[in-house]
């Protein structure tokens, strides 16, 4: 009845929509199979895209030609570009959006795309033949033939609910739950484990007193995500912050011995950074207060996600206890907050491609793999759906380094370490923060991309324009000088020691005081010179001033990151046997065995694997 | 490995003669040489040698053979230089201190092999000793540097860098977690601590270029009765360390100095030999006239011959040994040599009243007990400059990376350097002290930050 396809994506969420896009993208035919084609990445807890490490990740999808950044442009309700004072490395781009909007844009770019079937439906096993998948069977009974499958399906896995003492099965809260599938792979060799997260409970915007809150306002300058022109945010809405009490958390407490985290009955393990908010009390009982931001669901709703409240007690005591928290006495509730375990595969079990081991030609993104977050997930959908499509046109793999992206830093982690708790990207995870900068994903990874045929043309035109404009301006910067008379007054405005004689304009802009634009106000010339970039000006003065301020840093960091990647090129056989080598500490030989790791890089990353191990394998492999 | 880096590192064993060769192995091996000999290489022709003298700015350190090898035409492949220095402990220590400072970096155990080998100048059954000589290498390095770092320094470290992995997770947190309710580092703290760290790092990297150490050695005066076998340890100990690094006689000296490296450290042994006898029973044993010299030895061994002892004798001689080595704060170690020739119960006494090492020099037998126990006196700071910790260029290197970090941290603090390059330059301090403590990986700081903070919406 269908036809057969290059590639089925099983599952539209986050991880779903970018594998499905970038597969057809790269001329691959596919097949979104989701059960519920009405919630096409669906932003199933926090109403926002990006924040901290999370932004450069969306910053980095858009560069290489995914999606996110630009659904989130579309349907942002608010911009914020995070930790404008601590350096351009930690600025990090956030919006807040519309819930309904988000998906409503993810769906019509999905139907834009000529490559891309749709079926609504359930996959409840894998076709496998000869140790590939070669299609799914689903739950209406149809048999459904690809040469590769990607597996996305989130909290679906044998998911079960928890409010208080109740537990039921389901996916998210209203939807079921998928069976089957979980135990279809582990016959074929696949280990899997239970993880947990939680929603906080949505409440009636109609019923807050905002006035009691403090108001947090969109930037007065938004930025966005994409590097593509078009989709400026113009309007925007307010956040707003209120806090927990002592009144609030004893009210809590009442209810701990019917929470499923204190009772026993949910075992498996949370994210330690997204507690619930009785592991925050319990946990730290000498706070008396937590923070809470209340952020709008979008454009034409009154509901509201109480972001900091992520609970799983009893609805009653939910209530009751929101409704001592300053700006909610008279408080009215969607829909109560509630935990969710679900099965995930721990990601030792894949390559760097996101194909599995166990099974060629399947491949597992998002929180399958242990993660947690929309843009954790995207980015992995987008690099499952370029290596789908890379192996059926035979073309080498998409494989990003963790000098070049934090994808890289991710899918890094995951398949070297694993994960044990539901994993978010922090800045603190990349060795070369300096350098993977949300400023730069267009730099860094745009042209490779282009190279593989996603990333289209106009976006490297204007990666080339925006070098061009940077060339232009730091030697500008090296070859002219700033005179006493003319920046003086500005010198002293800023409390930065005023010129005694001439100084290179490049030697007075490494002041921490001073930043590009104001050399640009006074040095008319600069400003011409960079006339043919100015669709890119704001961008192009950035890219100046980054380099020329933290230019040391980032030669430092470069030539690490050299060191590292030496390593990344020494390959390693997967057949290779590690317990032939009596020279490797017993450790080294277990942990190297269970990772298998494919190349000496990834080998280094293994915890239990040390240096000498390394120089010993280095041996073996290079002979 | 980077093998863009010239490596160096002494290619004939420690001590083992009057000649001691380094090597450096690298792109730069011949330009890094340049810089401190008394003439430049650069242009020279492969497998030539050339005279000449290795200078420090205007101080001559050493006159040596240098020997080229270009690339490709070498043990390693690569360009290859060998300087052949005299054998001093110190002055080949001096000299690799002089080249690393000028860009060369230390080779790590078997890296000159390993280059070999990736170079397609050694096949595989070499390559696979290499191997074991690797992992064997390592473990005990790691174990014999922390030995090194006596006087509780290590500890001290230790602590000093938790201290900074505190600090560093509350940067880290307040970069990663920003938009949450958390207490972020305190500035005036962290230059305090910073302060605190630069401090003790400068002591030790002061230390090791000024240590009266890893220079002179750790002076040890074997006194005893002729023919006790005075002699007869020393070259025991010299030969069972195949450690004799020089033999300088003493123009203005009257005893022979040997220099001889235990466990990574070196001893100088102020042999008495030669001293007139007198009258006086003490002093005929030459103790007394040793006293000049016991006053700057950190150790006395008092070596007697346990076949013919006289117990009188032996009661009246260690009695004065021990007021003066009380005098010259200095640490006596009894040794009853030719041990296997005593009566038993002779040596039950002996054994009560005084607790002699008992061995036998010629014999070789239970010398490992001495070289221990000087180790032990060593590394517990009881003998030594209290102040010389460092005596490991490795060790050197390392705190000289993590003194610079920290002080550009330092800086930064106070011209206001944005959090992520202060982050930066934290995190290199924290990869060189965790060089000489051991790892720190970015898990740590996680860990640190999630078990000591609220953090999540």
């Amino acid at each position: 009845m269908l036809p057969e396809y290059d590639v089925i994506v099983v599952g539209g969420g986050h991880a779903g929509a970018e594998a499905a896009a970038a597969a057809a993208n790269l001329e691959s035919s596919v097949l979104l199979i989701s059960m519920d084609l009405g919630r096409i990445a669906q932003m199933s807890c926090n109403p926002a895209m990006g924040g901290i490490a999370k932004g450069q990740i969306v910053r980095e999808i858009d560069a290489l030609g995914g999606y996110s950044g630009i659904v989130s442009d579309k349907s942002a309700i608010q911009f914020r570009m995070l930790n404008r004072s601590k350096g351009p490395a930690m600025w990090s781009p956030r919006t807040q959006n519309d819930r309904v909007l988000f998906s409503l844009e993810w769906r019509k770019i999905l139907e834009s795309i000529q490559n891309i079937d749709f079926w609504q439906d359930t996959a409840t096993s894998l076709i496998v033949k000869d140790g590939k998948a070669t299609g799914v069977k689903t739950g209406l009974g149809v048999e459904i033939k690809s040469k590769s499958v990607i597996l996305t399906s989130g909290t679906f896995l044998n998911g079960k609910i928890h409010i208080g003492d109740k537990n039921f099965g389901g996916g998210r809260v209203g939807e079921s739950a998928v069976y089957g599938l979980t135990e279809n792979l582990k016959e074929y060799g696949f280990s899997s484990g239970r993880m947990k997260t939680g929603t906080p409970p949505r409440v009636d915007g109609r019923s807050l007193d905002y006035s009691k809150m403090i108001e947090q306002q969109g930037d007065k300058k938004p930025g966005k995500f994409s590097y593509l022109p078009g989709n400026e945010i113009t309007k925007q809405r307010s956040c707003f912050i209120t806090y927990t009490n002592s009144t609030v958390h004893d009210l809590l407490k009442e209810g701990f011995d019917k929470s499923p985290m204190f009772n026993g009955s949910i075992q498996s393990v949370g994210p330690r950074y997204c507690p619930s908010i009785e592991d925050k009390i319990n946990r730290f009982a000498e706070r008396d207060r937590h923070q809470l931001f209340v952020e709008p669901e979008g454009w034409d709703t009154v509901e509201i996600y109480v972001n900091g409240f992520s609970t799983s007690l009893p609805e009653d005591v939910q209530f009751k206890a929101m409704k001592q928290i300053k700006g909610f006495e008279n408080v009215r509730v969607f829909r109560p907050g509630y935990a969710i375990e679900y099965d995930y595969f721990p990601p030792l079990q894949l390559k760097n491609t996101l194909e599995t081991k166990p099974i060629e030609d399947l491949y597992f993104a998002g929180q399958i793999n242990g993660t947690t977050g929309y843009e954790e997930a995207a980015c992995q959908g987008l690099v499952a759906g370029i290596n789908a499509s890379l192996k059926i046109k035979e073309e080498a793999p998409f494989v990003l380094s963790r000098d070049e992206a934090y994808i890289g830093v991710l899918i890094d982690d995951l398949i070297t370490k694993g994960t044990e708790e539901p994993y978010r990207m922090f800045t603190s995870r990349a060795e070369y923060r300096i350098l993977l900068r949300q400023d730069n994903a267009d730099i860094r990874l745009t042209e490779m991309s282009n190279k593989i045929g996603l990333a289209s043309d106009e976006r490297l035109k204007r990666v080339e324009l925006k070098l061009k404009g940077k060339d232009v301006g730091v030697k500008y910067l090296s070859k002219n000088s700033a005179e006493p008379d003319r920046f003086n007054t500005l010198l002293e405005n800023k409390n930065s020691s005023a010129l005694k004689q001439k100084s290179r304009l490049n030697t007075l802009l490494a002041r921490p005081q001073l930043d590009i634009r104001d050399i640009a106000e006074i040095e008319k010339p600069f400003v011409e010179e960079l006339e043919f970039v100015r669709d890119l000006k704001d961008e192009v003065l950035d890219q100046i001033e980054i380099t020329v301020k933290y230019q040391g840093y980032i030669e430092k960091e470069k030539s690490l990151a050299d060191r590292l990647t030496k390593l990344d090129h020494i390959k390693i056989d997967s057949d290779i046997d590690y317990h032939k080598f009596s020279s490797l500490s017993m450790e080294a030989r277990l942990k190297l065995t269970e990772a298998k790791p494919t190349n000496l890089g990834q080998a280094s990353r293994i915890s239990g694997v040390s240096p000498s191990d390394l120089s010993v394998l280095l041996v073996y492999l290079t002979k | 490995m980077n093998k863009n880096e010239t490596i160096v590192a002494l290619a004939t064993p420690q001590g083992i003669g009057a000649i001691g060769v380094i090597r450096l192995s690298g792109p730069e091996s011949i330009a890094i040489v340049s810089l401190v000999f008394s003439k430049n290489l650069t242009q020279e022709a492969s497998h030539t040698a050339h005279f000449g003298r290795i200078k420090n700015g205007d101080r001559i350190v050493d006159e040596v053979l240098v020997t080229l090898f270009k690339d490709g035409k070498s043990y390693t492949g690569e360009e290859v230089v060998e300087i052949s220095c005299h054998g001093s402990h110190y002055i080949l220590q001096d000299v690799i201190r002089l080249l690393t400072e000028k860009g060369a970096v230390l080779a790590k155990p078997g890296e000159f092999t390993l280059r070999a080998f990736l170079n397609g100048k050694l096949d595989l059954s070499q390559a696979e000793a290499v191997a074991d000589l690797i992992a064997s290498n390592s473990e005990a390095a790691h174990k014999v540097a922390m030995h090194q770092m006596r006087g509780g320094f290590s500890d001290q470290i230790k602590k000093l860098r938790a201290d900074l992995i505190h600090f560093a997770s509350l940067v880290e947190l307040e970069l990663d977690f920003s938009e949450e309710d958390v207490e972020f580092a305190n500035r005036d703290d962290l230059k305090d601590l910073i302060f605190k760290i630069h401090k003790v790092i400068s002591a030790l990297v002061e230390s090791f270029k000024s240590g009266n150490v890893i220079k002179n050695g750790v002076p040890v005066v074997i006194a005893g009765k002729p023919n006790a076998g005075k002699s007869t340890l020393l070259n025991a100990l010299l030969n069972e360390e195949k450690a004799l690094v020089t033999e300088i006689e003493g123009t203005t000296r009257d005893a022979i100095e040997d220099e001889s490296v235990i466990g990574g450290i070196v001893f100088r042994f102020i042999d008495t030999a030669g001293i007139r006898e007198t009258e006086d029973v003490v002093e005929s044993l030459g103790v007394k006239k040793t006293l000049e010299k016991m006053k700057e030895a950190a150790i006395v061994c008092y070596l007697f011959d346990a076949a013919r002892i006289d117990l009188k004798e032996l009661d009246l001689i260690i009695a004065s040994l021990k007021e003066d080595v009380q005098k010259s704060s200095s640490e006596l170690l009894v040794v009853a040599n030719k041990s296997d020739l005593l009566e038993k119960d002779k040596r039950a006494i002996i054994e009560e009243k005084y607790e002699p090492i008992f061995l036998s020099a010629k014999e070789k037998r239970n010398l490992e007990i001495l070289e221990n126990r000087l180790l032990e006196l060593v590394n517990l700071g009881k003998v030594g400059e209290q102040d010389v910790i460092v005596t490991n260029s490795r060790h050197h290197q390392a705190l000289t990376g993590a003194n610079e970090a920290l002080m550009r941290a330092y800086e930064g603090l106070d011209s206001g350097l944005t959090g992520d390059l202060l982050a930066a330059d934290i995190r290199q301090s924290l990869f060189h002290l965790g060089e000489i403590t051991g790892e720190v990986t970015t898990e740590d700081l996680l860990d640190n930050i999630f078990s000591k903070f609220c953090i999540g919406k």
